[in-house]
């Protein structure tokens, strides 16, 4: 039996709209063999923990432009947490500055990727860091 | 153009060219085979006389302030005015956006426009669930018509226009500004402005969304009939190329897209409002993207205007010469900008504005080097405005109108960006018009396909951005970061029930039931949007009206 493929969940928190870089790592996932789930803008994070769940995906990434991601990533994996799936790997990007990186780590992300992180390199990460869960 | 001994002798010479060129590119080869715009556009070595022999001058490039219009509306060009210095701004609380305006006055800008914050732009009030952690990071917090007065406070509204950044809850914003200026006894006529209230472009590309497409264009016609009738120096619509170009479209596709969705609206109201085209044709604006290839850039601001004036008088029988005018504000390109070696910004910004100049734009944003990480600091933001001023007053291209007009390569090009948004227009048209287009998804998809392209060939390196994939540096540059901290949400949550607590609370539920009739029996929502922002309704109440009315439109997330 061919090993199942990574599954990722691609998710925009918030009312940001800024979704260029979600819709292009979509394509990039797609091409390098990944399954992709994309939600489209303006998903609550009580609607992303409950598609990670329901999809049954091994990775979380979000994407966020507008500034609201202190508030809002540390509320996915929380909820994440108390849904007791926080064995999904949750990644993150968009503006985020450098001061607010380690509150990232703290909250549970597993990296965030900011301007000039390649297709590649980010493909790569999920290689080498995400295995798909049984 | 050329007589035939003109074009004779240029095709004697050319082969002749051609003939060393080959010589020498077999001693000594290109740096790379293929030479093409940002948007993918291949661009030949050399332009002559025979890329645009067949043009007709009169037809097809004529004269400013005369049709096809390519060599701009104004006879006189800028020397009776420069273009508005207009700087997009907007964060934290009214009184901070207040402050900074008065600043940018003070620096010499010249008109004012707004950027408000994500819950503002969605229609919810900062209280909201959803606009957590939002409140004015992007923009301006406003929820009622005292956040809104705090805002424009000082600024005197009868000689200053000020453009509004607020789609889907255009009507009510703009119903703040008209409820302002009647209560300052200054009259609907004497207001001048935009709201960019552009729909379509939102389902395209920036996302800022409320009900589906249909209701938000009757949105839209309403308060182009509330403006042909009372606010006559109002933009009802800054019909925009923006965001549809940020969001990965390729110059062609900015341009035609943006003209298509121009279309929509013209017809929308046609029909809905039976208004003749020339009632309110005068007063339609657009927005465009100044990105970084230079030329392209200039010859898409130029092919738009011959388009849309071809448009108004052979699709629309438009007989005002004022509803032909293509009159336009750009805005640099956000997406061309690097959080990397972030100084190189003022660079790429500067090039945009200059070419922006060139296309003959009316009004400018140029952006500032920060805008890539955050809101922009003052310093940044002065910078940004002084770029706009050196062009204006430093650098004599404001001398002589179109300067560029005439030129092989540019009337070549003007020619082809015209051809290729024609292409598409026409199959728009062959899907039934822009809403049957987006309900199919092709222009998102057209837009998808182009961004992966172009992040590829980042990637690549077949197109280079410097400082991400070629000369990168180790070291990071440290620029000052305006942050905008939590204060600021609570202090607007606090404001805003301090307002809910004071106001009459039947009279507001009455005016919204007011609203839900207008809506239901498709009225014009205007006149009863301005009494209910008078009696304190906020932004959110008025919009959870339409969401209810019209039904609420979710991001279907094509890719």
């Amino acid at each position: 039996m061919s090993e199942r493929k990574i599954r990722i969940l691609l998710a925009k928190p918030g009312l940001d709209g800024h979704d260029r870089g979600a819709k292009v790592l979509a394509r990039a996932f797609r091409d390098a063999g990944f399954e992709v789930i994309y939600t489209g803008c303006h998903q609550t994070p009580e609607q992303i923990v409950g598609a990670a769940l329901q999809e049954d995906v091994d990775m979380v990434g979000l994407s966020c432009l507008s500034g609201a991601h202190t508030y809002l990533f540390p509320a996915v994996t929380k909820l994440l947490k108390e849904q007791e799936a926080d064995d999904i790997t949750v990644v993150g990007g968009g503006i985020i500055p450098d001061f607010d990186m380690q509150a990232m780590y703290d909250a549970g992300l597993k990296a965030i990727f900011t301007p000039g992180a390649t297709l590649d390199s980010i493909c790569d990460w999920i290689r080498e860091n995400i295995k798909p869960r049984e | 153009m050329f007589t035939p001994e003109v074009l004779e002798q240029s095709k004697t010479m050319k082969s002749k060219w051609e003939d060393e060129v080959k010589k020498i590119v077999a001693k000594n080869a290109d740096q790379k085979p293929k030479w093409t715009t940002v948007s993918d556009l291949e661009i030949k070595r050399l332009y002559g006389p025979d890329d645009i022999k067949d043009m007709d001058f009169a037809k097809d490039i004529g004269y400013p302030g005369q049709y096809p219009f390519l060599r701009g509306n104004q006879a006189t060009g800028y020397r009776g005015k420069y273009w508005t210095f207009r700087m997009f701004s907007g964060m934290g609380s009214a009184a901070e956006t207040n402050a900074r305006w008065h600043y940018l006055l003070q620096s010499g800008q010249t008109g004012l426009s707004t950027a408000f914050d994500f819950p503002t732009l969605m229609g919810y009030d900062t209280d909201a669930p959803k606009a957590r952690g939002e409140c004015g990071k992007c923009g301006v917090a406003i929820d009622t018509i005292e956040d809104f007065q705090t805002l424009i406070k000082g600024i005197p509204l009868a000689k200053i226009s000020t453009s509004m950044t607020i789609n889907p809850p255009a009507t009510i914003l703009w119903a703040m500004y008209c409820a302002s200026a009647q209560m300052a006894g200054i009259g609907l006529d004497e207001i001048a402005g935009t709201i960019q209230n552009d729909m379509l472009k939102e389902f395209i590309a920036q996302k800022t969304l409320m009900c589906p497409p249909d209701p938000s264009v009757k949105l839209i016609s309403d308060t182009v009939e509330f403006g042909t009738k009372y606010v006559p120096k109002w933009n009802t619509i800054s019909i925009s190329g923006y965001h549809i170009r940020e969001a990965g479209a390729t110059a062609v596709q900015e341009l035609a897209f943006t003209l298509r969705d121009g279309m929509e609206y013209v017809e929308d109201v046609i029909k809905r409002k039976g208004l003749h085209v020339d009632q309110f044709a005068p007063r339609l604006s657009f927005f465009f993207n100044s990105h970084i290839d230079f030329f392209e850039e200039i010859a898409k601001l130029r092919a738009a205007r011959r388009i849309w004036a071809k448009a108004m008088r052979e699709r629309y029988n438009s007989q005002d010469q004022r509803s032909w005018w293509m009159r336009f504000h750009t805005q640099t390109a956000g997406c061309s900008l690097t959080a990397q070696q972030p100084y190189n910004n003022v660079i790429r910004t500067a090039t945009e504005a200059l070419a922006a100049v060139l296309g003959g734009t009316q009004s400018l944003h140029t952006n500032s080097l920060d805008e890539v990480l955050c809101l922009p600091s003052e310093h940044a933001v002065q910078i940004a405005l002084r770029t706009q001023q050196i062009i204006a007053e430093e650098t004599g291209v404001v001398n002589t109108i179109d300067p560029l007009a005439g030129s092989y390569f540019i009337e070549a090009l003007t020619n082809e960006m015209e051809e290729k948004a024609w292409d598409y227009i026409h199959k728009i048209d062959e899907m039934g018009g822009m809403v049957a287009a987006i309900e199919r998804g092709f222009p998102q998809m057209e837009i998808s396909d182009a961004a992966y392209q172009f992040q590829k060939q980042i990637d690549s390196c077949e197109k280079i951005m410097i400082g991400v994939n070629k000369y990168n540096t180790e070291d990071k540059v440290e620029i000052p970061f305006l942050e905008i901290d939590e204060t600021t949400e609570r202090d607007q949550i606090e404001r805003l029930q301090a307002v809910k607590r004071k106001r009459d609370s039947r009279h507001v539920a009455e005016c919204l039931k007011e609203i839900k009739g207008a809506c239901e029996k498709g009225e014009n929502v205007m006149p009863y949007c301005i009494e209910a922002v008078k009696a304190l309704a906020t932004v959110q109440e008025i919009c959870d009206v339409y969401r209810e009315v019209y039904g609420e439109y979710r991001d279907p997330g094509i890719y």
